[in-house]
């Protein structure tokens, strides 16, 4: 499936990072991120262990609190003000490398918790709906079973249904497929770019680059906290521009 | 090819031999302990059974919950003596929990002055023997505090000295059974509305606010039944009449000393089960819950507490077991508890064994019942894991 680099309306920008810094202590983290995403853009963030690559998604739901610059998520700008740090996350979907399922609810509360308590849907809305998307990442037999019964891949695909279940607008993905079995990569890739094909604004973390070639509008490689490099996929896997992705490249590409 | 010969290669007849090998030894220590008694008890005269219950007790007991006097039966001082273990042993158990939770999660806390201070109280607190801290509270209220005389008051009416903290209480009138039955009713209200509060969210999708209302029922439904009787406010205030008081209630520093001292002991070790009955909830599902948009106390209660109930309860259970079983140090401050009585009439009837047997008897129903509550409340709230 190629759904290659298309041309997104300018100025219709969902998220906007303006020269965001961060420290974890001394150690400089990111260093005056700029980044500018169009709604319904899919970006790839690749980049070395310790790039700061998940830390800048993590700020876009604000789990980490950049100290300088700004961010503004659908016309919110992300600051200490809890309310608005509430609103963002309702619309800012996250799936974790580690799942972090709820081990103690099944399958399908996992799925209505938030858009119970959170968007005050009744019961039964709430679980005609997750049965939906459950149905999508084609594990609604599962339903009633708990989070350790099921399959790395499975857990993963449920996480996806449990963030698309609060229907929002950007769905961010800390390397996704990294904690899984490779038999498992598969399945969750699949739910990801059929998620892709249905207009979601995704940025995604991950080191899957044939993701990155067939999904991705614009894949950026960060180092050292920098984002060193961006381009469609096409240029940027055929014609890197430093010498930073071209290691990065050499080294991911190789075997 | 059936094999008939006996060999101590085989294990089932090896199993066999070594059972048959224990069991003979277990009943022949059996028999020579019981043979050793009843000669002893013979040389000396003694009588087994319990019919010494029935024979008056002639010895005072300074704390009683029920009438008691010394023309009383051994039976009914053995009674006293439970239920003032009971008492000490509920009351503790409440507390202890209520502050081992506080300390706990201070010590969990961002501020560096509460986390310090927690963990100062828990290493010093879990570090002694609990035996010295009840020496320590004890001698705190009977050397520390000034005598009756110059009772110190630091509320009107109430006055603590050295022997023990007198407080005023109400006089007796209808209006408190009423508003006991009142409070009980408004439990089983409360439980009907969050039955439909719980109801109405999933039909509506509409939260309660179930705190507030449930506060709102309980102080309220006993506070209606209170004016309906009329408001009775008389109180029964203690004053110093000759060498010591006379009405209020009374608080010995027996009583004062063995649960403060039980109470801060158990508190410290309930304090460590819940510090890492939260830290055991890994920080991925608070940051889940956080990242689907719930705040910080929907995501306590509903994922991270579930979670980390199950990794407290059994060893709490522990602890509410010792608290009960250190009720039994009462002995070494006087405070009558069942051991401590029990000591006395073994010492007037010479009847120990009988006497041991009931204490023991005693701890083991009350621990195996407070360890089959708990079991069936962790069973409860047990996860389905896989």
């Amino acid at each position: 499936m190629q759904t290659a680099a298309r041309r997104l309306p300018e100025g219709n920008e969902i998220i906007r990072c303006i020269g965001v810094n961060k420290w974890y202590g001394e150690f400089h983290v990111l260093r005056n991120i700029d980044l500018n995403v169009a709604r319904g853009e899919r970006i790839v963030i690749c980049g070395p262990s310790g790039s700061g690559k998940s830390t800048l998604i993590r700020c876009i739901n604000r789990l980490e609190e950049h100290q300088k610059g700004h961010i503004v998520v659908d016309g919110i700008e992300l600051t200490g003000n809890l309310k608005n740090i509430e609103l963002v996350r309702r619309d800012v979907g996250m799936v974790f490398q580690h799942f972090n399922l709820f081990p103690h609810l099944t399958v399908l509360e996992n799925c209505t918790l938030a858009p119970i308590w959170v968007r005050r849907q009744p019961k039964a809305e709430a679980e005609a709906t997750a049965m939906k998307f459950l149905e999508r990442v084609q594990i609604a037999n599962q339903a009633k079973k708990y989070p350790g019964q099921l399959s790395g891949g499975q857990q993963q695909r449920v996480a996806i249904a449990r963030s698309l279940c609060m229907n929002p607008k950007i769905m961010l993905f800390d390397e996704p497929t990294s904690a899984l079995d490779p038999e498992m990569v598969k399945e969750v890739l699949d739910v990801m770019i059929g998620l892709a094909d249905s207009g979601m604004t995704m940025l995604v973390v991950t080191h899957e680059m044939g993701f990155a070639k067939s999904v991705a509008d614009r894949v950026i490689f960060m180092d050292r906290g920098e984002i060193v490099e961006q381009n469609t996929p096409q240029e940027f896997f055929t014609n890197p521009q430093s010498e930073r992705t071209r290691l990065f490249l050499s080294q991911i590409l190789s075997h | 090819m059936a094999q008939t010969r006996l060999s101590l290669n085989d294990p089932v007849t090896r199993g066999l031999f070594y059972q048959a090998l224990v069991i003979g030894g277990v009943v022949a220590v059996g028999w020579y302990l019981i043979h050793n008694t009843l000669t002893n008890l013979e040389s000396r005269s003694i009588a087994t059974g319990y019919s010494f219950l029935e024979r008056e007790a002639s010895f005072a007991i300074g704390e009683t919950l029920i009438d008691y006097s010394p023309a009383d039966s051994y039976g009914r001082a053995l009674l006293v003596g439970l239920l003032n273990t009971l008492k000490v042993s509920a009351i503790g158990i409440a507390l202890a929990t209520v502050l081992g939770v506080v300390v706990g999660i201070a010590r969990l806390s961002k501020n560096f002055l509460v986390a310090r201070l927690a963990s100062a109280y828990v290493e010093v607190v879990r570090n002694i023997p609990p035996l010295l801290q009840l020496f320590f509270w004890y001698a705190l209220i009977t050397e520390g505090m000034p005598a009756v005389r110059q009772a110190l008051e630091p509320l009107p009416g109430v006055f603590l000295t050295q022997r023990g903290l007198w407080m005023p209480v109400p006089l007796a009138d209808p209006a408190w059974k009423a508003m006991g039955v009142a409070f009980i009713a408004a439990c089983f209200a409360l439980w009907g509305v969050k039955r439909w509060a719980a109801a109405r969210q999933a039909r509506t999708g509409q939260p309660f606010p179930l705190f507030a209302a449930g506060a709102g029922l309980l102080a309220g439904v006993p506070f209606v039944v209170w004016l309906a009787y009329g408001a009775p406010t008389a109180m029964s205030v203690p004053e110093l009449r000759g060498f010591n008081f006379v009405g209020g209630v009374n608080l010995s520093p027996e009583f004062f000393a063995i649960l403060v001292g039980l109470t801060v002991y158990t508190s410290a070790f309930i304090a460590e089960v819940v510090r890492s009955g939260i830290l055991a909830v890994n920080w991925g599902q608070t940051e889940a819950s956080r990242a689907l948009g719930l705040n910080n106390a929907q995501a306590l209660r509903l994922v991270v507490l579930p979670q980390a109930l199950r990794v407290i309860i059994p060893p709490v259970t522990s602890q509410y077991l010792n608290l009960t079983k250190n009720t039994s140090l009462a002995l070494a401050i006087g405070y009558p508890d069942l051991v401590s009585i029990a000591n006395t009439v073994i010492n007037q009837t010479g009847q120990a064994i009988e006497g041991v047997a009931i204490i023991m008897g005693v701890y083991l129903s009350i621990s195996l019942a407070i360890s089959l509550f708990m079991n069936w409340y962790n069973k409860k709230i047990a996860l389905v894991e896989r």
